[in-house]
């Protein structure tokens, strides 16, 4: 599968279809036993969260909680290694509940809880493990070393592991705390980075598999090393990551929608800026030989513009149904919602140069880039600079 | 209008050109907005921008940009360009969501970028019978054109994903128009037109004129409902400019409680209103509860819960003395929040405003001991955030520290200074104070001076020590007292203390002037530099015997016994020292304690009409239907031209993606198979130099 990867000459550069059948049999004939495997523990999953934690939800959530079942069984029907991936996560938060056995203060006291699977502990593995996925994704880039790319690919797969659990034992350690003060752990900015940096990298593990190329790596990944200093500067400076209780504000069932929603949208943002930066160097000959070639990076680059904007989309309505919520009315100007308009107006603009004026090459890769910062003002830029109605997602 | 020109003008207003530019011109006006504090009170701006230029921004809008007339116009554009791009578009979309183009030449098929050409194992008509089934199994709607020399069989799928050009784009125009209605437009009209105009803020309600109220029926407006408990209201306040309109309500709201809860760490939990609200046509009532997240839709009108404020809470006050010579109570003073009381005495007159009050007061009074865990290194700091996101290193100490209140005292030249006093005694370090605090303008926050309880708990020790050692009257008595304690016994005892007695009155001179201020001057004047600290030294050292003696009398007088000095006594005579120190700056007759209070909250209540919202909401839903059918339903289309010896295939699709080489390599493979044909012998994605156009539409 590696064809696509290198520049080869043109009669080559052609993606393969994903284990294309020569004629195309009904999608349901075409999974096999460990697709069904699969959607039946997350079926078993649901149904045993719905009886056994049925007291901390609502209605809401019961809705939520069923309508995962068939979305995440067809991500994993449709990218098989999601599978393994949800079964790590699956197995590692139930082994870190069984654990704590229903006491915080073993997060201290057992060796596993200490140092693997209490929250806090997770994200850092995240963090190490991220950054380490650079490094090999760079050695593999400036060294052509497929092993290299291979360890920075598993590794990240690893850190997604580690970040996702880390914020599924997170939350149920806020309940551990207090019945009351339990809830779901999207709700400050530290929380929200463990999310961004967990989506980005599963966006680009996502699009590794599919493209069939690992070169790509060393740039998504500097984005998401970037997200997790930051992380780490405000663990340890700022303390940010203390368990806090919901302010009124936050104590809606949109926030658990609106949150994610907006995070696909800005890891996939993320990985454009990035997939586009490849690009600029490879126009210019650096590191050409090393990349895909260019029309593979522009695809991937369209792929996660074009799927952040439908997710962005949504989350942004979300955003303006919640704020009819909470604050009566669905639009005010405030300087969060502003740029999530700008934002999004930019990167309607961008599809709209590709698609009615055929725009491609580098200009589009320079407003990926450029995208990226609109897009970042908006997500911590705003909390710092400008006051608002949002202002407890403040630094 | 000439009939060329009418129709650049449609060209013009429709084109993808003029849209971008809207949409970036909106894009720059909507930073300018986030950066520029929107509708903050006009003098705020001119401090801000100056003279200069303050004028020319509130001219252009800038300090209410959403609002300007040009902004809006930008918006009426959007709304008009995307409505005439729909209208332009829909003809060829429509004519190219039908046709399924079976009568292309084939020279046309051959410019395809996409194309192949196999070599069928069967006849034409099993030829084009396959590849009917062919295309039909594969999710294809085909039309088959017989020609002389074989047939074409055109073959498209996805065209329905061009629907979501009108649902995305007619949610735009949706969209704008709802949010149109709900803005403030509606209102500007009525203004402009003249019947209305804002009054201010600050008068009755019942001297509200006519023409700055509105009545029921006003389609949309949002406004605050400012209820005190046990009180009902039936109007919503807008904010006009400067000014305010009066809105009716179609009931009246009367508030019966509003509830504050906290969560342990004292962060607040829930804020909740409990109102009754009766309909004013047929007299019905009904009771909620409004909270936040949780609002309230009754007759077309939403009630939100906003925030809250005292509804004129009762305080019983004491004012304790600070004037010289005068110890004890003044006098005792009730009032309401919101109300203006004179407090009078001999030597002063003031106006007391008491503006708010608040029966929780929430604070960390963590003392930044934690400094161990911040200056732990590598290992140590790494450990310290492993385990759960429950704890942290650094603990916090929030606490809830009891009511407090805020006033003014306006002397009769009308200077206002603020003062911020809490009600009960706050703990620091094992040490009990009162707290008050003050500060000349709105501009600066509180500073606070602490006045420390003695060992029984009782603040009057300290006035009453203060009292003593600021009266002129008693330096003399006291020096001497001091003295003799100091200097016991012995036969010229009496010689030494006599200088003793003099410093020690000139040290309560000074320190009666304006503190510690007066003697550190005192000390610059008269001391050479390098001697400076040890007579610093000396001077607070006589003070503190000096206030300590003053705290012995003062105990003699209550008839309590006197003590032993102890490290903490020590530390109250100090903490004393220094909130005299502080008091010479309090610039108030009096400190006004709160004895007690009879709380009153008042809920403001946000109440809205948006008539634009169902049309919001319904455009919402088009835009991510219209959205996601764009992006994701991929119009392909197949071209089969099936002739005697070999039988070409071509495909198009809408957008150009990597997929679409891969979509046709697999359909050329399983027509090959179907067709039981050799393998293809030319299957050409173009490389991407090929002049191929971007998109395939005209082909
Ligand atoms: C905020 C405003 C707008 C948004 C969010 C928006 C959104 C979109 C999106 C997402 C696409 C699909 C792009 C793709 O598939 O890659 C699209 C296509 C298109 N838009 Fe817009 N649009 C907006 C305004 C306009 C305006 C004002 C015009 C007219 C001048 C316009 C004309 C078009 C056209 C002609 C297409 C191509 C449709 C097709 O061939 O399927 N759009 N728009």
């Amino acid at each position: 599968m590696m064809d696509i990867a290198r520049s080869t000459p043109p009669a080559q550069t052609r993606p393969r279809p994903p284990a294309a059948p020569a004629s195309r049999k009904h999608w349901l004939r075409q999974l096999g036993p460990l697709d069904w495997l699969y959607a039946l523990a997350l079926a078993a999953g649901a149904g045993f969260a719905l009886a056994y934690y049925q007291h901390a939800m609502d209605a809401f959530d019961d809705i939520i909680l069923v309508l995962h079942v068939p979305v995440l069984a067809a991500i994993g029907w449709h990218w098989k290694p999601f599978r393994g991936f949800l079964a790590a996560v699956a197995a590692l938060s139930l082994a870190s509940i069984a654990l704590y056995d229903g006491d915080l203060a073993r997060a201290e006291q057992t060796f596993f809880l200490k140092y693997l699977i209490s929250s806090q502990t997770a994200i850092m593995w995240m963090s190490a493990l991220i950054f380490i996925a650079t490094g090999a994704y760079w050695l593999g880039l400036i060294a052509r070393s497929e092993f290299g790319e291979r360890t920075g690919s598993t590794l990240t797969w690893i850190a997604a592991v580690m970040g996702t659990v880390g914020l599924f034992v997170r939350w149920y350690e806020s309940y551990l705390i207090g019945p009351e003060i339990g809830h779901i752990p999207i709700s400050n900015l530290y929380e929200v980075f463990v999310l961004f940096t967990l989506m980005t990298a599963l966006l680009y593990l996502y699009y590794e598999g599919r493209y069939a190329t690992r070169q790509m790596g060393a740039f998504v990944m500097i984005v998401i090393s970037a997200a997790v200093g930051f992380l780490l500067w405000y663990t340890f400076t700022r303390e940010a990551h203390e368990i806090q209780p919901l302010i009124p504000a936050l104590q809606s069932y949109w926030m658990k929608v609106h949150v994610p929603t907006n995070f696909i949208g800005y890891g996939a943002f993320a990985v454009s800026a990035m997939v586009g930066t490849a690009y600029l160097l490879a126009e210019r000959g650096i590191l050409a030989s090393r990349l895909p070639a260019l029309r593979v990076l522009e695809d991937v680059m369209y792929k996660a513009i074009a799927i952040g904007f439908a997710f962005f989309t949504i989350a942004t309505i979300l955003g303006a149904l919640w704020a009819a919520e909470a604050w009566g009315t669905y639009w005010q100007w405030d300087p969060k919602e502003t740029w999530a308009l700008i934002v999004w107006l930019n990167y309607a603009t961008w599809l709209h140069m590709r698609l009615t004026k055929g725009l491609r090459g580098a200009v589009l890769a320079w407003w990926a880039v450029i995208g990226l910062f609109v897009t970042t003002f908006a997500f911590v830029g705003v909390n710092m600079f400008l006051t608002g109605l949002h202002s407890y997602g403040a630094l | 209008m000439h009939r060329g020109s009418a129709r650049a003008l449609f060209e013009l207003l429709s084109s993808m050109r003029f849209a971008i530019a809207l949409l970036t011109i909106l894009s720059i006006a909507s930073v300018i907005g986030t950066v520029v504090k929107q509708n903050d009170p006009l003098n705020a701006y001119l401090n801000q921008f100056g003279p200069f230029w303050f004028p020319i921004f509130e001219t252009l809008g800038l300090y209410s940009v959403y609002n300007a007339g040009w902004f809006i116009v930008i918006l009426a554009f959007l709304v008009l360009s995307t409505s005439l791009c729909i209208v332009r578009q829909t003809a060829p979309m429509l004519r190219e969501m039908r046709s399924f183009r079976e009568h292309a030449r084939e020279v046309s098929l051959r410019q395809f970028a996409h194309r192949a050409v196999l070599v069928p194992g069967v006849d034409i008509p099993e030829a084009i019978a396959r590849t009917e089934a062919y295309l039909q199994e594969n999710g294809f709607a085909s039309r088959s054109n017989l020609r002389s020399d074989g047939a074409l069989v055109a073959a498209k799928q996805g065209s329905i994903g061009r629907a979501g050009y009108f649902l995305a784009h007619g949610a735009i125009v949706l969209i704008c128009i709802g949010g149109l209605m709900d803005g403030n437009l509606p209102l500007r009209l009525k203004m402009w037109l003249g019947d209305k105009q804002p009054t201010a803020g600050n008068q009755l309600i019942a001297n509200i004129p006519e023409s700055s109220r509105l009545g029921l029926d006003n389609p949309s407006f949002r406004g605050d409902v400012y209820i005190p408990e046990g009180r009902t209201t039936t109007f919503a306040v807008l904010a006009a400019g400067d000014g305010i309109l009066l809105q009716e309500l179609p009931f009246n709201i009367t508030l019966e409680r509003f509830h504050i809860d906290h969560y342990e760490n004292g962060m607040p939990k829930r804020f909740a209103s409990d109102i009754v609200v009766a309909d004013r046509m047929s007299g019905e009532t009904e009771s909620h509860t409004i909270e936040v997240n949780k609002p309230l839709t009754l007759r077309g009108v939403t009630l939100y819960q906003s925030s809250f404020e005292d509804g004129g809470s009762k305080l019983r006050l004491k004012a304790r003395s600070l004037l010289a010579g005068r110890p004890g109570v003044l006098s005792t003073l009730e009032g309401a929040v919101g109300e203006n009381l004179p407090f009078a005495g001999e030597a002063f007159s003031y106006t007391l405003e008491i503006t708010d009050f608040k029966a929780f007061n929430v604070e960390d009074l963590s003392t930044g001991e934690s400094a161990d865990a911040q200056s732990a290194q590598g290992l140590a700091r790494l450990q310290q955030h492993l385990g759960s996101g429950a704890r942290s290193p650094t603990p916090r100490d929030m606490r809830n520290v009891g009511p407090s209140f805020t006033f003014k005292l306006r002397d009769e030249a009308g200077q206002a200074r603020e003062f911020h006093n809490y009600m009960l005694p706050i703990e620091q370090d094992g040490r009990w104070f009162l707290y008050t605090g003050l500060r000349d303008s709105q501009a600066e926050s509180f500073r606070y001076m602490r006045m420390p309880l003695d060992e029984d708990g009782r603040v009057e020790t300290w006035f009453a020590v203060r009292d003593l050692l600021l009266d002129p009257a008693q330096r003399k008595a006291l020096a001497e007292r001091f003295a003799a304690r100091s200097i016991s016994g012995g036969d010229n005892a009496a010689a030494m203390r006599t200088p003793l007695v003099q410093s020690a009155v000139q040290t309560l001179e000074l320190f009666a002037e304006r503190g510690y201020e007066t003697l550190g001057a005192f000390i610059e004047r008269t001391v050479p530099e390098a001697e400076r600290g040890q007579a610093a030294d000396v001077l607070v050292r006589l003070l503190q015997g000096i206030v300590w003696e003053a705290w012995m009398e003062v105990r003699g007088n209550a008839g309590l016994a006197s003590l032993e000095i102890t490290p903490e006594r020590a530390t109250y005579v100090n903490d004393s020292i220094a909130a005299i120190s502080d008091s010479l700056f309090y610039g108030a007759p009096a400190y006004l304690q709160l004895d007690s209070f009879d709380e009153r909250l008042a809920t403001v209540l946000q109440a809205t009409r948006s008539p634009g919202q169902p049309l919001v909401y319904l455009g919402s839903l088009m835009l991510v239907l219209g959205v996601f059918a764009m992006l994701y339903i991929r119009e392909r289309r197949l071209f089969v031209l099936v002739q005697a010896n070999e039988t070409l295939v071509t495909m198009s699709s809408n957008r150009k993606a990597l997929d679409v080489d891969e979509t046709f390599q697999r359909h050329v493979d399983g027509l090959a198979a179907a067709l039981g044909a050799q393998a293809p012998t030319a299957a050409t994605p173009a490389p991407r130099s090929s002049p191929a156009p971007v998109t395939d539409k005209g082909a």
